[in-house]
């Protein structure tokens, strides 16, 4: 039974022993073992990666009523496994002229920045990486390093098409960190720390989705934009400009970098579901009911996280496959314009209702704080449509002008 | 030698060697890159020194932002894309002099003075030491000035460079 | 709790002498910018080992080395714009040949 409530410390212990048993120092046991568990946690996270080829390639589909993979095995489930060997036996071509050693880095370092966020999601109240006190800004960090990242493939390409598309995508990466940071605050106030594990026990009385659904669409459009994904992938989209800054990758140094996008995309489902949703902890509250008191199994806590992970990446596909394509001049000026001054507002007034609403029940913090996101919801809508009016007002003078010349 | 003098030897090496990289390459984006891994060891030496924080921070604003900075400026002031001529000046062995006569210097008196030879304390238990950095920067009896005023001086460099760097209307 | 901090401060005395060195004898302006980064870190570094081997209940050294971050970056930002402007006027960023103000 210890097995099935705290299954990872249970191997550990176990791993432990035997090692020990077989004559090694007690830091060289504990080295061994915390090696051995960052591999199969890296392992778990690339054949997650694979099945998500598979789920994004039916997605799509259906999504553009079409059936998808369906020749290769049951569902199309050997789909991936097929598109990793093409992209296997395929040349590997280093264009002339580039910079061998960084333009071999930079599809590792990318899909490294994407598997070194695992280390902080918590997939059950037991099972997590590390339980950093600065895991929001750990997020933060890793997105860095995906933009260097970027910078490295761009430049060593010896490539003036991939250099502009790098130049563009980490223009956009760097400009949408300023409303993530500003919003990963809000958790943070709601919450009074900025550890994962922190965050989403303090989401056991009521989901900061509801507490603030503000915070949770900028995080969402800002995670999208940082992500490089539709509508934000002007800077890496085949017909746009060919393909940005992997023009000049092939083979398995692109599926590094497709894999990584993927991989990401999923990550931010599942820091969207840890967030915002309550992460492994709330299945809608039941599991406070003594009768649901199994739904606090570490088992059942990895499905309903990864159920909520899926969720937040369907939305985040939803999107992608919905909307059309935003064009750079108007990325950066939603941007600074209009995402930062509504994040900065909805930071203050968190912080502000944070303290006001502290003696209140949970009820009435809940009910302050959701209808302070709506009045300010309503307000910005309210400054847009004012704003749109007087465009049109302008574009309606100046074609009547232009009309009577 | 215990398993944190090892780590902090070879983190030590990985830095000081970048770091060396970065002074004497001849291509200028390549020492861009070692300075990225150089900035990237001081971060785990700040890890090892239990300042998590200031190691996360180290790779949000000296790695991401800064290094990127860095590696933008170089790509944007060159007329072709490799570098020209030596990249050292022809009085560099002064310069290399000079260095090592500092560093003896302060080896010396860094050995000198017995009290640098301590061990580190346990931090106590209580001390929460994110917490107490975030009190400490907007107490009013702590550090809120020099907080206020360094964002102040960001702000000012953020216009400054935008002016700086913007074209005046004659190219446009 | 086994490295003397006098092995962290010969460590940034080093970092800061290689630092020194870059500024000293590199003729791109960049690359002395690069040197500069270099020694602001070795400071940094100092500030931190101290905060940790004295007193780590206090604050000061970690609150001194968060405003270095701040400057560092400020001078960086700068710095950088600058170095933009003269090539955009002068075409060149070797530190000698910018010497319009040199009597």
């Amino acid at each position: 039974m210890p097995f099935l409530n705290d299954p990872i410390n249970f191997i550990a212990g176990w791993a432990h022993r035997v090692l020990t048993g077989w004559g090694l120092v007690d830091s060289l046991a504990t080295i061994i073992i915390y090696l051995i568990g960052t591999t199969i946690l890296i392992v778990f996270a690339m054949f997650l990666d694979i099945m998500l080829v598979w789920v994004e390639r039916k997605v799509v589909a259906r999504f553009q009523d079409r059936i998808g993979p369906n020749r290769i095995g049951p569902f199309g489930l050997i789909q991936p496994f097929a598109d990793i060997i093409k992209m296997v036996i395929k040349e590997d071509i280093t264009p002339a002229g580039a910079d061998r050693i960084v333009y071999n880095i930079a599809p590792v370092l990318a899909a490294s920045s994407v598997i070194i966020l695992w280390a902080i999601l918590p997939l059950a109240s037991s099972i997590y990486g590390v339980d950093l006190n600065v895991g929001l800004l750990y997020i933060v960090a890793a997105g860095s390093l995906g933009s260097l990242a970027i910078i490295m493939a761009g430049w060593s390409s010896n490539n003036k098409y991939a250099l502009l598309g790098a130049f563009r995508m980490v223009a956009n990466m760097i400009s949408y960190e300023i409303p993530m940071v500003i919003i990963l605050l809000v958790p943070t106030i709601l919450a009074d720390t900025m550890s994962i594990r922190g965050i989403t026990q303090a989401q056991s009385g009521m989901w900061f989705a509801i507490l603030s659904p503000l915070a949770f669409i900028i995080f969402l459009i800002s995670a999208i934009a940082e992500l490089g994904r539709s509508p934000f992938d002007l800077n890496e989209a085949e017909s746009e400009i060919v393909s940005g800054f992997n023009v000049e990758y092939s083979g398995m140094k692109f599926g590094w970098f497709y894999a990584g996008e993927l991989l990401h995309a999923f990550t931010f489902g599942g820091f969207i579901a840890v967030l915002f949703f309550g992460g492994y902890g709330g299945f809608f509250g039941l599991e406070k009911i003594a009768f649901f008191a199994w739904l606090k199994n570490p088992f059942i806590q990895t499905v309903v996280f990864m159920a909520k992970a899926m969720f937040g990446y369907w939305v985040i596909m939803w999107i992608k496959y919905s909307m059309p394509r935003i064009r750079i001049d108007h990325m950066l000026a939603f941007n600074w314009k209009f995402l930062t001054p509504l994040a900065l507002v909805v930071l203050v007034n968190t912080a502000i209702l944070s303290k006001v609403l502290v003696n209140l029940p949970t009820w009435g913090y809940a009910m302050g704080m959701f209808s302070s996101n709506l009045v300010i919801g309503f307000i910005t809508i309210e400054i847009l449509r004012a704003y749109g009016r007087k465009q049109r007002k302008v574009e309606d003078r100046l074609a009547a002008q232009v009309a009577q010349n | 030698m215990t398993v944190e003098q090892i780590i902090f030897i070879i983190t030590g090496l990985f830095t000081l060697g970048s770091a060396f990289m970065v002074v004497t390459t001849q291509k200028l984006i390549q020492a861009a890159l070692w300075l990225v891994s150089a900035l990237f060891g001081v971060t785990i030496l700040y890890a090892i020194l239990q300042a998590d924080f200031l190691a996360v921070v180290q790779v949000v604003v000296y790695i991401g932002a800064i290094a990127v900075l860095f590696i933008f400026a170089v790509m944007l002031t060159r007329k072709e894309l490799r570098d020209q001529g030596s990249q050292t000046r022809s009085n560099w062995w002064i310069a290399a002099l000079l260095g090592a006569l500092v560093l003896a210097g302060l080896v010396f008196l860094i050995i000198g003075e017995p009290a640098f030879n301590r061990m580190a304390q346990a931090i106590p238990a209580g001390v929460d030491t994110l917490r107490n950095l975030g009190t400490a920067l907007v107490s009013p009896d702590a550090y809120v000035m020099p907080f206020e005023v360094a964002s102040v001086l960001l702000l000012s460099a953020l216009v400054g460079a935008v002016y700086i760097a913007s074209r005046k209307g004659e190219e446009k | 709790m086994s490295i003397p901090l006098s092995w962290y401060l010969i460590l940034a005395a080093t970092l800061f002498c290689i630092g020194l060195f870059g500024v000293l004898s590199r003729r791109n302006a960049i690359a002395i910018l690069l040197g500069i980064e270099l020694m602001l870190n070795a400071v940094n570094i100092n500030l931190v080992a101290f905060w940790r081997y004295r007193d780590p209940a206090q604050m000061a050294g970690q609150v001194f080395a968060v405003i270095v971050f701040a400057v560092a970056a400020a001078e960086v930002a700068v710095g950088l714009a600058l170095i933009i402007s003269v090539y955009r006027r002068s075409n060149t960023i070797v530190a000698d040949d910018i010497d319009l103000m040199k009597w």
